[in-house]
This record gives structure tokens, C-alpha cells and sequence, in this order.
């Protein structure tokens, strides 16, 4: 084993190797804590926190796709005090950084969540959520006006006390535009959020009761490096977790590939929860096999 | 929690309506019925959710256990294609089921595919020495199945919506001619009869509910269901079964 070669420090993360889940496909680890290690992985997305508890939508909140799913969860979540005494609490227990997930409908909904969860001692980092398309009011209408995402990081980044990673849409006209605008305040991008879509049953119905829901899985992969790709070559420095479809050691190598610091694996984590340990190993036997001293020597191979 | 199973037997035992017997260590771990499995259609990344199927027969002696599922959709059409020496990769065993309680007599209702875990019930039930009703309703005679294995647990009432088998109209059709004292019932099928159920038995009964899934082990929340006190609770680890009137239907 060769560890070294998968350590990779970010803003306000020392990660032992690259690979996290995603936000809202682990919930707040504890299931996946009766599986395996949670300190093995290189930090954990939990998933998003809101000032008040959310119920989320109604069922169906799932629907499968080709080579994807669809989700309408809506946030569903105990509220951001709830999850600094339980959820956080426990994981505290584990020697992995955390990145708490915080949404909201209005800005000073996002600024008081920030401000309380950023105190946690194992949050290391706040990824900042303008981008679910499943609620109503907030989230999506921030991840698609720049000026309005570049208000609202910077009222975050006033309050937080730890680095600020803002998770960026694909439902957008420019990507580039929108990254560009939260570019030189934001700590990091992570990229990206699902897109939207939806699904019909046999009778011509929506099969998710809010009608659309978020696609992601292998599916959205292509579309995912692209954007990460052109992002990278507008802000060359800023770090970005990349995620979207990723299933293998290889997919994290093309994430890398075309500018990811370090990558996030979500839907995978439903079909096979072993997953992250499995890419963990899988990655450095890759490394190993390739030659490589250390994975960002493969990093934006794909426009150099 | 992950397995990989063996086929040791598949057959179409109704209209759409597949039989399928896995071997594997973990069929030890099955106690409870009314629990379920979590299976992942195949080893590639084209279905990445997996599909939740009941377990409807244990048999730990031969670390064997039988799934029954309707073949409706492009998944489970993969599924019913596979045959004995193929490999299956299931999370198991998962969910809370049924409390096999020490009673006399008591009323077991099914309705299609929410049919199978009544089975395993009713088994563990007649081994206790509980004395089973069984009253089974399908869309019509084409759906009909496991009518003789449960007539050889107790009694055994067939109604089909069509009235091409059995009684024509519903499981509540049938209830109502029976005569006999009951001390609860179990029931598993479409959420509108649980409904009727719960609302017309003048019984406790505990009830099995279905939802799409997502992970099964209690992270997506893609299964929620709401509970009288207003919580929203998790399907697949609070549930799938739960008692009468604790779930609003």
C-alpha cells in the first residue's frame, strides 16, 4: 500500500486519500458505520442541514433511470441543532474530517446554519448547497443568478469559521459563469449537483410526486467532466471536488484528469454500499499498477 | 450485509409471477418474516438501485430461502432470466417484520404480490401452534399462486377482483362471511386494502407496507411513511411492517 500517494490537502482538509461520499448518499454515517471503518475514508459530505427540521416532499421520492436514478427527497433533515448533538456527535468518534452541507430558503437561513455548524470541532470545511433542485423556494434560485450566488457565499464566508467549498448546478446556461462568480471568495467548488429530470409510468404520469427530480448515477458523468473541465481551465488554482457517476478506480482518474483535487461518490453508495473502501483500494493498486508516485501527477492530464 | 447468493431454482408460478430459491450463509441470519432483501439486478451500472423483494420461505437447514416477485419491469424481467448456478448479490436480511406472537387463532390476509412473507409468517405462526385463516385476493385467476401451500398451513380463501376464481370481489368480500373468533390479523398487499382493513377490523393486526427504494438500509429517506404522531419515519428500517394504525395509510 502506497497511502502516500492518495493524500491530498485542500483548504481546511487533510485528506488521507480522495475519496468522500457525496451529500444526502450517506445520510450522517452512522449507517454505514455497522459496514466499515468510517475513518478509512478520506472525509464525509453529511447530508444538508437547515436551520428548522424538514419533512422533505412526498413519495415516490426515487425513481431508477438508465444508468441513473432520480431523486425529490427535499431536504429532509432534523434541523441544524438536532445534527450538531446527535449526528455530528457521534462521528466524532471517527478520525475523518467532515463537510457539512448547509441549505436554506433565504440568505440568513444559510448564514445561521454556517455560523453554528462551523463550530462543530470535526467540521474541517462547509459545502454550501445553491443547488437542489428539489425544494421549492431557496436552493436552486441561488445556484442559477451569479450575482445572487456571490451574495450569499459571501455572507456565508463572513460567518463560517472553517473554508467555504460552494456546490455548484449544471441546471445553468454557463458554468463558467457561475463558478466565476463565487470564484475569488469561495474556498473550493464542489461539482457537481444532479440535474434535473423526470420519469413517467406506463400511463403517461410523473413517477415522483414533485413531478422532477435530481438525476445522477454513471449517466451523468459525461457531463460532469465536461464541466469540471471547463471550469478548471477558467480558475486553474481553486480546488474542486469532483463527483457524478463515479463506479470505479478509473472513473476518479478521469475526474482527476480533467482538474478534480479530489472526488465525492454518491448514488454508487445505494447499489453497493462497500463502495468507498473498495475505490480507496482499488485506486492505489491502480496507482501502483500505472507507475505513479502520487495521484495529482495525473491531475488536468486531459489539457496539458 | 452484502451477499452473494446462489440460483438454485427459478420457475413462473403465475402471470408474471416469479419463484426464486437462493442458497448462501447469510439465509442464517433470516429469522423474522416479513423481512425483505435488497437485490442488485446485475453487476453493471445500467440499474443502480436495487430492487426490495420479501422473503417468503426460509429454510436454514439447506441455507436456502425463496423470493417471489412480479416481473414488471425491465429489472425484474433481467432477474426472472436467471437459472440455477447464476449468481445474485443481495443486502440482507433487512427491515423490521412481523412479531410472531402466541395466539389461537388468527387471520392472515393477502393481497397479490404482498402474498409471499405471508408465508414464512404463517409457518413460524403453525409451528408455535397457532392456528392460521388464510384469505388471499389477486386481480384474477392468472394471478393466483401458493394457494395449496397455504391450504396445507389452515384454512385458505381465494377472492379475484374479476371473479374468474374463487370469491368475486375483494379479501374484505370474503372476511365478512367468516366465522370465527380471531385474536389479530397480519396483512400485506396494496396500500388501499391495508386501509380498509385497518379502518373495518375490530382487531390489533399488524400491517406490511410497500414503497420505492433507494438504499434500503435507512440513508436515502426515499421510503419515508408518516406516522399518527406526525413523524416521518424510514420504511425500510423502522418498517416495512408496523402495527395497525401507527402508520397513516
Amino acid at each position: 500500500m502506497n497511502r502516500e500517494a492518495l493524500k491530498i490537502n485542500l483548504p481546511g482538509l487533510e485528506l488521507k486519500n480522495p475519496v468522500m461520499p457525496a451529500s444526502g448518499c450517506f445520510s450522517f454515517g452512522e449507517e454505514f458505520s455497522k459496514l466499515y471503518d468510517l475513518s478509512e475514508l478520506g472525509a464525509i459530505m453529511v447530508k444538508a442541514a437547515t436551520h428548522e427540521p424538514r419533512i422533505g416532499n412526498r413519495t415516490p421520492r426515487v425513481a431508477e433511470t438508465s444508468s441513473g436514478m432520480l431523486n425529490a427527497i427535499g431536504l429532509q433533515n432534523p434541523g441544524v441543532d438536532h445534527i450538531l448533538e446527535h449526528e455530528l456527535k457521534f462521528l466524532e468518534q471517527y478520525d475523518v474530517p467532515i463537510i457539512a452541507n448547509v441549505a436554506g430558503s433565504e440568505i440568513d437561513d444559510y448564514a445561521i446554519v454556517a455560523d453554528k455548524i462551523s463550530k462543530a470541532p470535526n467540521v474541517k470545511a462547509i459545502e454550501l448547497n445553491i443547488s437542489c433542485p428539489n425544494v421549492k423556494e431557496g436552493g436552486i434560485q441561488f445556484g442559477t443568478d451569479p450575482e445572487t450566488a456571490r451574495r450569499l457565499t459571501a455572507r456565508v464566508k463572513e460567518v463560517s469559521d472553517v473554508p467555504v467549498y460552494v456546490k455548484l448546478s449544471p441546471n445553468v446556461t454557463s458554468i463558467v459563469d457561475m463558478a466565476l462568480s463565487v470564484g475569488d471568495i469561495a474556498d473550493g467548488l464542489t461539482m457537481i449537483n444532479t440535474l434535473v429530470g423526470m420519469r413517467l409510468d406506463g400511463n403517461g404520469q410523473p413517477i415522483l410526486s414533485n413531478v422532477t427530480g435530481g438525476l445522477s448515477g454513471p449517466a451523468i458523468k459525461p457531463v460532469s467532466l465536461n464541466m469540471i473541465y471547463q471550469v478548471r481551465q477558467h480558475l486553474p488554482h481553486i480546488p474542486i471536488i469532483g463527483m457524478g457517476g463515479i463506479a470505479t478506480a478509473d472513473d476518479i482518474l478521469d475526474y482527476i484528469s480533467v482538474g478534480a483535487d479530489a472526488v465525492a461518490i454518491g448514488t454508487m453508495n445505494f447499489t453497493d454500499p462497500m463502495i468507498c473502501p473498495a475505490l480507496i483500494e482499488a485506486l492505489d493498486e491502480r496507482l501502483v499498477e500505472m507507475g505513479i508516485t502520487h495521484l495529482h501527477d495525473l491531475k488536468g492530464r486531459a489539457y496539458k | 450485509m452484502k451477499n452473494i447468493m446462489t440460483v438454485v431454482a427459478q420457475n413462473r408460478i403465475a402471470d408474471k409471477i416469479h419463484e426464486m430459491v437462493l442458497e448462501g450463509e447469510i439465509t442464517g441470519s433470516m429469522k423474522t418474516p416479513g423481512q425483505f432483501v435488497h437485490v442488485r439486478i446485475n453487476d453493471t451500472t445500467e440499474h443502480v438501485l436495487r430492487r426490495p423483494i420479501s422473503i417468503a420461505d426460509i429454510d436454514p437447514e439447506h441455507s436456502r430461502f425463496t423470493i417471489v416477485y412480479r416481473a414488471e419491469g425491465e429489472g425484474t424481467r433481467k432477474l426472472s432470466k436467471l437459472g440455477p448456478g447464476d449468481t445474485l448479490d443481495i443486502l440482507s436480511p433487512l427491515g423490521r417484520g412481523y412479531p410472531v406472537e402466541q395466539n389461537t387463532h388468527v387471520l392472515i390476509v393477502g393481497g397479490g404480490i404482498g402474498v409471499p412473507p405471508l408465508y414464512e409468517l404463517s409457518k413460524q405462526l403453525n409451528r408455535k401452534g397457532v392456528r392460521t385463516t388464510h384469505v388471499l385476493g389477486f386481480n384474477s385467476k392468472k394471478d393466483v399462486f401458493y394457494e395449496e401451500k397455504f391450504g396445507a398451513l389452515g384454512d385458505t380463501h381465494i377472492a379475484t377482483a374479476d371473479g374468474s376464481y374463487g370469491t368475486e370481489g375483494y379479501v374484505t368480500d370474503v372476511i365478512r362471511t367468516l366465522d370465527a373468533d380471531f385474536d389479530c390479523f397480519y396483512a400485506c398487499g396494496p396500500k388501499m386494502m391495508l386501509k380498509v382493513l385497518s379502518e373495518t377490523m375490530d382487531l390489533d393486526g399488524y400491517i406490511s407496507l410497500e414503497e420505492r427504494m433507494g438504499c434500503g438500509f435507512g440513508v436515502c429517506y426515499a421510503c419515508v411513511c408518516e406516522t399518527a404522531e406526525g413523524d416521518w419515519i424510514k420504511l425500510c428500517t423502522e418498517g416495512p411492517v408496523f402495527r395497525k394504525g401507527e402508520i397513516i395509510l
